[in-house]
């Protein structure tokens, strides 16, 4: 076990799949003589040379698009989109190839590429550097989605995805790079994917949240202990798959939701779980599923601490929640 | 600016001054390519351009009859597309567009493979996922094709760095049209393997018309291969309708390629024959004039003559090389057609490498409304 934030469990497990398997290699903006832009990729261009941490050019469908053409011929590509506000001119390449090459050719071209890009509010990004839209991807069929919360997850959920056999966008989230520190497995640590993680027990209402609002969600679950609420705090962690078990044994036992993101709310990936809760839990419920999210406009530069939920807005939702009759 | 050569190597028909004169003024006419097709091949060569026309016009007439969805047919390009591939070894890797059909029968794929796809029947390698013409055969080492048009100039850069990475001579071809020119994975592909000497070979068949969009309103280029010179590498203007100029103008990409010397962009210019796709009227678009100027240049026609005065072919064979020719494409037709459909249960594979259980469940939902009575009041 090693204590890291964050952005070092993502380097450990770059380290870690790139040291047992030279088939793994970066590409991405800046990732080599500059370690990447929040220097995940740091110290791994002198380690593994410049075959293996390659610096592109600026061109994120570029970046994909080589990526895809060097998993079809067999390597472990992890391509770094440096905010995924970028991420934009690679959709093509991601959503019409990436996530479909498998599908399209019956089976004969597996296209295992792990996409690993910053995303989320909090660090005065304003529109263009802040965004959450995991949505659009976890709406894709082909394409796994994960967002770790802390640095164990992060270097687990990682070297899995390194060595899955499906397309993975891995979502970190940069908000907590630094501001989070956790004991890191060492060595080829692996979280399987689809199995969500309690994070607290309880039995009154269910929260369910994924990366950088993990922690403000458990602030919030922790201040209404001495109200009396014993929230259950879940992380989902795997957005697709999905540990759909996990979402309706939660609300089984408490019969109420409250669901957290920092993605606006319209079409979110919060409806998903309110509808399959509709679906699959409804006469467990006993109060309206409730979502805590950011607005449904561009994310705001100045006004970024009012739109993103905080600890206050998840906590006001778990007491009226927990207070409907 | 530079100016390319064009690559001919045929005797040349005295060109009209029509508008569809794809000379460049700049072109310069029978230099820089060396290799020449072994003269024991052409009978090969004109044999598989045969049969890409044949089986194209059999297709464009199963559409008519409903017998295929929708067809994009090459009538045209047999000489860039056969001589291209010609020039290519088996292990060079294709990056299709959806206009390959003489590529994937110079490849070796199987007629049959192939018309199975465009029915999308049970023998359909793709289990009929894909609108015919969108064919890939790992075997073949002939990607997948989509239909958004230059995502694969950039995949074919990628899988050339890898092989070169794994220390494997090879190359990788992209063939693309005069449209896809204007794409922005036309510039990250280009630029990344000028960046990296890429040993990939863009193969640009520019058919002149881009749907209903004529070359000059495609760019401002004087050619395409022109745009090579702003990402430092080797462009060539060759005659597409001149299957030897095609081939050596390849062969040459090739061995530059492996040499360590990167990639390279050739413009094979060529005239789409017929409709975009099955979709589209020609006419509403372009003239007559033009069409049958490029007709005079039909790429078969040219190689035919040749090998006439050659004494390598004569009437009597030739009138034999297309009716066994049409005779084997109807025996894989009658076979292809006797297959049974893709199983309705097959729609939920190959999402991801193992279903997962939200699929899972979406199919067994759907399997059993589809059980005999199961919609019944």
């Amino acid at each position: 076990m090693t204590e890291l934030t964050l952005v070092q469990a993502v380097n450990r497990g770059l380290f870690e799949a790139m040291k047992s398997d030279p088939d793994v290699l970066i590409l991405g903006e800046d990732v080599g003589v500059n370690g990447g832009v929040f220097r995940a990729t740091e110290g791994l261009l002198k380690e593994f040379g410049a075959e293996r941490v390659i610096d592109t050019p600026l061109s994120e469908s570029g970046i994909v698009g080589a990526a895809i053409g060097m998993a079809l011929y067999g390597m472990k590509p992890v391509a770094e989109i440096q905010f995924v506000d970028f991420i934009y001119p690679a959709f093509d390449q991601i959503v019409s190839e990436l996530a479909k090459f498998r599908y399209r050719s019956g089976g004969q071209y597996p296209c295992h590429v792990v996409i690993r890009t910053p995303y989320g509010g909090g660090i005065k990004g304003g529109l263009y550097h802040s965004q959450s839209p995991e949505a659009y991807f976890a709406h894709t069929a082909g394409l796994k989605v994960l967002i770790p919360s802390n640095p164990a997850d992060a270097k687990g959920l990682l070297l899995t995805a390194i060595h899955d056999e499906d397309p993975v966008l891995f979502l970190e989230p940069k908000r907590i790079y630094r501001s989070v520190t956790g004991e890191v497995p060492d060595g080829d640590h692996r979280v399987p994917f689809g199995l969500a993680s309690t994070v607290r027990e309880g039995s009154d209402v269910s929260v369910f949240a994924y990366g950088a609002m993990v922690p403000v969600a458990a602030q919030a679950v922790d201040a209404l202990g001495a109200e009396g609420i014993h929230a259950e705090l879940i992380d989902l962690r795997s957005l697709v798959p999905l540990d759909e078990k996990a979402l309706l044994a939660s609300v089984e036992k408490t019969g109420r939701a409250v669901i957290v993101h920092e993605a606006p709310r319209f079409c979110g990936y919060g409806a998903e779980l309110a509808a399959i809760l509709a679906e699959k839990a409804l006469y467990s419920l006993k109060a309206p599923v409730v979502r805590v999210t950011g607005f449904d406009t561009p994310f705001p530069y100045a006004l970024e601490h009012l739109y993103l939920p905080n600890a206050e807005r998840v906590a006001h939702a778990i007491r009226t929640t927990a207070k409907a009759a | 600016m530079p100016t390319q050569p064009l690559y001919r190597k045929l005797r040349s028909e005295r060109r009209s001054n029509s508008v569809a004169d794809p000379t460049p003024s700049t072109a310069v006419d029978a230099t820089g390519a060396e290799a020449r097709i072994p003269s024991t091949d052409l009978l090969g060569v004109y044999r598989m351009m045969v049969t890409s026309r044949v089986v194209d016009e059999r297709c464009l007439t199963l559409q008519r009859q409903g017998r295929i969805g929708f067809y994009v047919p090459m009538q045209g390009q047999e000489a860039a597309q056969v001589g291209c591939t010609w020039a290519l070894s088996p292990e060079d890797w294709i990056f299709p567009a959806y206009r390959e059909l003489g590529v994937a029968l110079t490849r070796g794929v199987p007629l049959k493979l192939l018309l199975d796809q465009f029915i999308g029947n049970s023998g359909d390698a793709l289990k009929g996922r894909q609108m015919p013409n969108h064919y890939g055969y790992r075997a073949f080492r002939f990607v997948t094709a989509s239909s958004p048009v230059g995502t694969q100039i950039v995949q074919a850069v990628g899988t050339a760095m890898a092989a070169r990475r794994k220390g494997e001579p090879i190359v990788t071809a992209t063939f693309f049209g005069d449209g896809t020119t204007s794409s922005s994975d036309f510039h990250s592909g280009l630029n990344f393997a000028g960046v990296f000497r890429a040993p990939t070979i863009f193969f640009c068949q520019n058919n002149q018309w881009a749907i209903s969009l004529p070359r000059e309103k495609q760019t401002r280029s004087e050619t395409l291969a022109a745009k090579s010179v702003a990402y430092g590498i080797p462009g060539v203007v060759v005659d597409g309708t001149d299957v030897h100029a095609v081939y050596g103008a390849v062969a040459k990409a090739r061995e530059l390629a492996l040499a360590g010397g990167g990639p390279t962009l050739i413009e094979a210019q060529v005239y789409r024959l017929g409709p975009h796709s099955t979709s589209d009227d020609p006419r509403r678009y372009r003239s007559d004039e033009e069409l049958n100027a490029w007709k005079a240049k039909d790429p078969i026609a040219r190689l035919k003559h040749e090998l006439l005065a050659d004494g390598q072919l004569t009437e009597e064979a030739d009138h034999e090389v297309w009716e066994s020719t049409k005779a084997e494409v109807a025996k894989a037709l009658a076979a292809s057609e006797a297959m049974a459909p893709v199983q309705p249960r097959t729609m939920f594979e190959d999402v991801f490498a193992h279903i997962p259980l939200a699929l899972e469940e979406q199919r067994d939902q759907f399997e059993a409304l589809s059980a005999p009575g199961a919609t019944k009041p």
